[in-house]
């Protein structure tokens, strides 16, 4: 079992973190926590790589590899040869 | 497009969800006209709102208009409405048409800075994917507050002035999953009608019942079941599910004409037994992008895993099915 829903590209450096919470407010799966001073990975598996966190954060001290975990969008790329996936539903433009 | 005029234009809303409303919702939910289920974009007032509300922003897509004013009632309050092309907060977030440029463009097009006293957005929390605080901040001097994920928390997030950790999460519960039957549904519906009259041709009856069975169980029962079925990849779930759901409607070919070789019964078994399942699983597949928590790196893995095995259970079905029926 490749447990796929683990997988993620989330990396974060705390030395870089000031503290804002930001990361901490965006996550819609509680990844981060304070730790006193400085934000803290303490469900890094549940990330969905939204990429809210990585947007937010001030400093730059989280990087992940954001886009839609969508099959049916990266099939459609896949077969179409579009470079970055996307919602079919989510056009740009009428 | 909209254009910027010289008063500030504010249009009245209000938190009464009407059955026009409603019926709106219906066809939302059944996909009738998809990307046509759009609000005017601006500035709406709530009640009486003064220069010290709060001012709330939402995506242009009917159902979250709605959800918002109408989990407002009772509150005076400003709605700014972002040209998200009629999508969602969440998608539209993903997309980058809920995002910093699409705030700061639209509070100068609606002059919030003259209508408020204040600096303050609430966001909902699911727009963040989007929308970068610090630079809503930087080039437009207004502070980007998120608010709760759901709507319907936004008056206890009012009156307590945060968010609690339950707030903050999404959840993806039953009720969540059975609104998105019917769009599934829409969807397969056309494909799976096709086929159904071609298997009805080539297998009889029987195969064909079970091609629907199998489609079903990919849009009907695998949102319902989802948290239940065993294993965690969508897709090895989806083959538990399809294997199932394809097992009687194989035992029950097997059991048809007693008098044919056993290995031409078995064979005619196999013929639903391996592509059956393979549909389920693919349908399953791609339930992930409805889904609250798959990842791409996650999503990526499972086609790369799962893809080959559908194909080859899939091909390997119709072969089967074409040699027996030249036997």
């Amino acid at each position: 079992m490749i447990r796929a829903s683990e997988l993620n590209t989330l990396q974060y450096d705390p030395e870089l973190c000031i503290g804002c919470e930001m990361c901490v407010i965006v996550c819609p799966h509680a990844v981060f926590a304070m730790n006193s001073r400085v934000a803290q990975l303490i469900h890094p598996e549940a990330c969905m790589e939204c990429g809210a966190c990585q947007l937010n954060c001030p400093t730059g001290a989280i990087t992940v590899e954001s886009g839609v975990g969508c099959a049916a969008a990266m099939i459609r790329a896949a077969l179409t040869g579009q470079k970055e996936p996307t919602c079919s539903f989510a056009q740009q433009g009428v | 497009m909209q254009i910027s005029t010289i008063q500030p234009h504010v249009q009245p809303a209000t938190s009464t969800i009407t059955l026009a409303n409603r019926w709106d919702h219906f066809l939302a939910r059944w996909g009738v006209n998809r990307s046509g289920h759009r609000v005017e974009t601006g500035l709406y007032a709530l009640g009486n709102p003064t220069a010290d509300s709060p001012v709330f922003v939402t995506a242009n897509y009917t159902l979250s208009f709605d959800a918002l004013r109408s989990a407002l009632a009772g509150i005076d309050g400003y709605i700014m409405v972002l040209d998200t092309y009629g999508i969602n907060v969440w998608c539209a977030a993903g997309k980058g048409t809920f995002g910093t440029d699409e705030v700061v463009h639209r509070l100068e097009a609606t002059r919030l800075h003259d209508i408020v006293s204040h600096r303050l957005l609430i966001l909902p929390q699911l727009g963040a994917a989007g929308v970068a605080a610090h630079e809503v901040k930087k080039q437009s001097g207004f502070k980007v507050e998120y608010g709760p994920v759901r709507a319907a928390d936004l008056p206890e997030y009012l009156r307590t002035g945060q968010a609690t950790p339950e707030m903050r999460q999404v959840r993806f519960d039953l009720g969540d999953r059975l609104t998105l039957i019917p769009v599934e549904l829409v969807h397969v519906l056309l494909p799976m009608l096709i086929v159904t009259v071609v298997v009805f041709f080539t297998g009889g009856l029987l195969a064909s019942a079970a091609v629907v069975a199998a489609t079903l169980a990919g849009v009907v029962l695998f949102p319902i079941l989802l948290p239940w079925l065993p294993t965690r990849d969508f897709s090895s779930k989806g083959f538990i599910l399809g294997g199932v759901v394809a097992l009687p409607f194989a035992v029950a070919v097997f059991l048809r004409n007693l008098d044919a070789a056993w290995w031409l019964r078995a064979g005619m078994a196999l013929t639903l037994l391996l592509p059956l399942p393979s549909v389920t699983a693919y349908l399953a597949l791609n339930f992930t992008g409805s889904t609250t928590f798959t990842s791409r790196s996650g999503v990526r893995r499972e086609i790369f895993t799962y893809i080959p095995i559908m194909a080859w259970m899939l091909g390997i079905g119709i072969v089967l099915t074409i040699a027996l029926s030249l036997i």
